[in-house]
């Protein structure tokens, strides 16, 4: 079978342990977390975790099925069944800008819409966000000028809701 | 009320009649509340492994909820292997474990150990309580996760603090978790299908397992076989479900299982499943397994179906209440008896060929006594009327093929697992929850020395507990294994030096006996079971015995090594 990228939304109770319970429940069966996102939802008791994995079908399915045995899972939506959503991670990006590449940074954040969000002077910090893909495209660009240190988010996804009413 | 009262005083409510326990630093409060409590009897064990499979015992025996008690540290991680034996098997239990009070946990305090980290995978749930507030309604979840949906084991850690701050007593009668909601009414247009299919069927099979006696839907499963004239094969986890004694049983199947129920599978067309999971065990290779069946499986967890094999009509529900609503579509169609008898009267030709090619058998031998002999005799004097708990191994097998259970919660043993050490414990649950009854504990020699301090315990509580040892000197089931396999190489499984089991009993003030002769066997078990006291009966085997059939690891069902 074979094997896809899935994004869940998985919402739990927000109480100690119900993150390593699902750490655990991942690497307990095998399966893997290509990666995770954890915030707060507008109810203070509910968390809501954005996890990304991959597998069969077969093996989403029993991922699913075993987050949902959790006590402590509310909610899991495979998002990747939705067709339409939206999906975006943040990455923070240092790389080197000494004077002879700053016209080549500046180039590379008009077109994919990135912002400087700090300035030093040898560095800068590019703030981008958008899709997997883009992310990695902004990376491969600056990696000839020199990347000191990436931070990403992890992606996050929404449901979009149907365009006609 | 302090914590520790209100811990007693739920569980008081909760209907808890005993508790297994073995005191410590950190449960000293809750012990001393349970000194003012003569309402719930306490056993003392010898060691909290004994604690955790007894309190599994009980509630295997009884369909309770089994509640254990321990204190932090070492106390809490004895109990982890007998939590993950009821774990595997989705039993009820509840540990309690003290812990370090509240400002102390994280510093490495004084018998100090993250349990709830411990246990996480190996619990239904588990719970740390850090506030007074939350005790009652925690505790009140904790039974309630433990013995709904799929039972399971539920650990809370205690910390001392805890046990001694002052709180409000209040005991909430009805929980509702939002995120705990288990299904027990089956999809009715599933269940219909099933039928459907059962209808469709010509060669059929009912496979049925622990999640049958979990349910107590035995009756119920009994009713549907013999109605619609099902062929019925058990996992050892649901032997008892059906009676092993019925014409339409074909007893166990899997790697030990019977030669017809194996080959029942992988020839019959329809197979319904009810509260089995299809472990290794029982499918061998999964490709081989059932090839030309469609598979109708009935569980209560939704994860278990679709986990092993492809599954064509899931249901997910209570056994019983599924098998009820099954019973009902089938009386509402209203084919009688007579036209499914003679709707499968030549698959039943097939089945009786093959129960006459290759029975259950051994070959006795004059100057050793087979163990197979032994549980059948042992079947015969107690009309398969005792509760009998195993331990792990050949033992366990060789009960599994030749007592015939007729009753649920007569077998106790660990399926899933495999916790050598878990029968002589779980007996002595067994008994406490049982005083009337008979209960047997079928050992071996490597196993009963596992657990072997509860003698202690047993005698202390005057429970007339029979253990059988089937004595071959070795690790029996490696043994095999190795002679099978690894080219007789027997590597570490001879035991050099064996206690002399009989002075063992006596040392603990029990009856010891020992036999080595074939003919000695039936008296010494009728002498055994008329003593109203615990007796060690020491039975010499055939050393190098085999359990067959056998299906090799990893090969189909089909693929038996036989007599």
């Amino acid at each position: 079978m074979e094997e896809k990228r899935h994004t869940l939304s998985v919402l739990v109770e927000n109480t100690p342990g119900a993150l390593a319970r699902i750490a655990g429940l991942f690497s307990g069966r095998g399966f893997n977390i290509d990666s995770l996102c954890v915030a707060e939802t507008l109810d203070p008791t509910l968390s809501h975790l954005t996890l990304v994995t991959h597998g069969d079908e077969q093996i989403i399915e029993q991922i699913i099925k075993q987050l949902r045995r959790l006590i402590d899972v509310y909610k899991v939506v495979n998002v990747t069944e939705e067709k339409e959503y939206v999906e975006r991670e943040m990455a923070l990006i240092k790389v080197r800008a000494e004077k002879e590449h700053r016209e080549e940074i500046f180039r590379i954040c008009e077109i994919f819409r990135c912002k400087i969000v700090d300035v030093s002077p040898k560095n800068y910090i590019l703030e981008v966000t958008g899709d997997k893909e883009k992310l990695e495209a902004v990376i491969e660009l600056l990696k000839p000028i020199g990347i000191k240190e990436i931070a990403r988010t992890g992606i996050i996804a929404m449901k979009r809701e149907k365009k006609t009413s | 009320m302090t914590g520790a009262k209100i811990l007693v005083e739920i569980l008081k409510r909760e209907g808890v009649e005993v508790i297994f326990g073995y005191p410590g630093g950190a449960v000293i409060d809750i012990y001393d509340e349970l000194y003012k409590t003569p309402e719930i009897k306490h056993v003392l064990v010898r060691h909290e492994q004994g604690a955790a499979h007894a309190a599994d015992g009980y509630a295997r025996s009884t369909g309770k909820v089994g509640v254990a008690l321990v204190t932090s540290g070492p106390g809490s991680t004895n109990t982890v292997t007998g939590i993950a034996t009821a774990y595997m098997d989705s039993i009820p239990i509840i540990v309690l474990t003290g812990q370090v009070p509240t400002k102390l946990i994280g510093n490495d305090a004084f018998q100090e150990v993250d349990i709830t980290g411990i246990t996480r995978p190996i619990t239904k749930h588990n719970f740390l309580i850090k506030s007074i507030e939350s005790l009652p309604k925690i505790l009140k979840s904790a039974f309630y996760i433990a013995k709904t949906g799929r039972p399971g084991p539920v650990l809370i850690d205690i910390p001392k603090d805890i046990q001694q701050a002052k709180g409000e007593f209040y005991y909430p009668e009805q929980i509702q978790l939002r995120s705990y909601n288990p299904i027990y009414e089956p999809h009715i247009k599933q269940v219909e299908k099933a039928y459907t299919l059962l209808e469709e069927a010509e060669r059929p099979v009912l496979l049925l397992g622990g999640g049958v006696i979990n349910s107590g839907a035995s009756e119920e499963a009994t009713k549907l076989a013999e109605l619609l004239n099902l062929p019925v094969t058990m996992t050892l986890m649901g032997l008892g479900s059906f009676p092993g004694d019925h014409e339409q049983s074909l007893g166990m199947l899997g790697m030990h299982g019977t030669y017809y129920a194996n080959m029942a599978i992988a020839h019959c067309d329809v197979l319904l499943a009810v509260g089995a999971r299809f472990d290794d065990r029982v499918t061998g290779k999964v490709d081989a397994f059932a090839p030309g069946a469609k598979i109708i499986h009935i569980d209560i967890d939704p994860s278990s179906i679709q986990k092993n094999v492809k599954v064509h009509i899931p249901i997910v529900g209570d056994c019983k209440r599924t098998l009820t609503r099954l019973l009902e579509i089938t009386k509402n169609v209203g084919k009688p008896k007579k036209y499914w008898k003679e709707r499968f009267k030549e698959w039943w030709e097939q089945i009786e060929i093959w129960k006459k090619r290759y029975p259950l058998s051994y070959k006795n031998d004059p100057n050793y006594i087979k163990p197979q002999f032994v549980i059948e005799k042992l079947y015969e004097l107690t009309k398969g009327k005792a509760i009998i708990a195993t331990e792990v191994g050949q033992n366990q097998m060789w009960t599994a093929q030749y007592y015939k259970f007729k009753y649920p919660r007569t077998l106790i043993t660990s399926g899933g697992l495999g916790t050598m050490g878990f029968g002589f414990p779980a007996s002595i649950g067994a008994q406490i929850g049982n005083p009337d009854k008979l209960v047997i504990d079928i050992a071996g020699d490597g196993s009963i020395q596992m657990n072997i301090q509860e003698l202690a315990t047993a005698m202390e509580q005057k429970l007339p507990i029979k253990i059988v040892i089937l004595n071959n000197g070795y690790l029996g089931m490696v043994r095999q294994w190795q002679e099978l396999f690894y080219g007789k190489r027997y590597s570490y499984v001879k035991f050099h030096v064996l206690p002399d089991f009989v002075k063992l009993a006596e040392a603990y003030g029990a009856v010891g006996m020992k036999i080595n002769k074939p003919q000695e066997v039936e008296p010494a078990l009728k002498k055994m079971l008329e003593m109203n006291t615990l007796v060690i009966l020491d039975i010499h085997i055939a050393p190098e015995e085999d359990v067959f059939p056998m299906v090799p690891a990893g090969k189909a069902t089909t693929e038996m090594i036989l007599v």
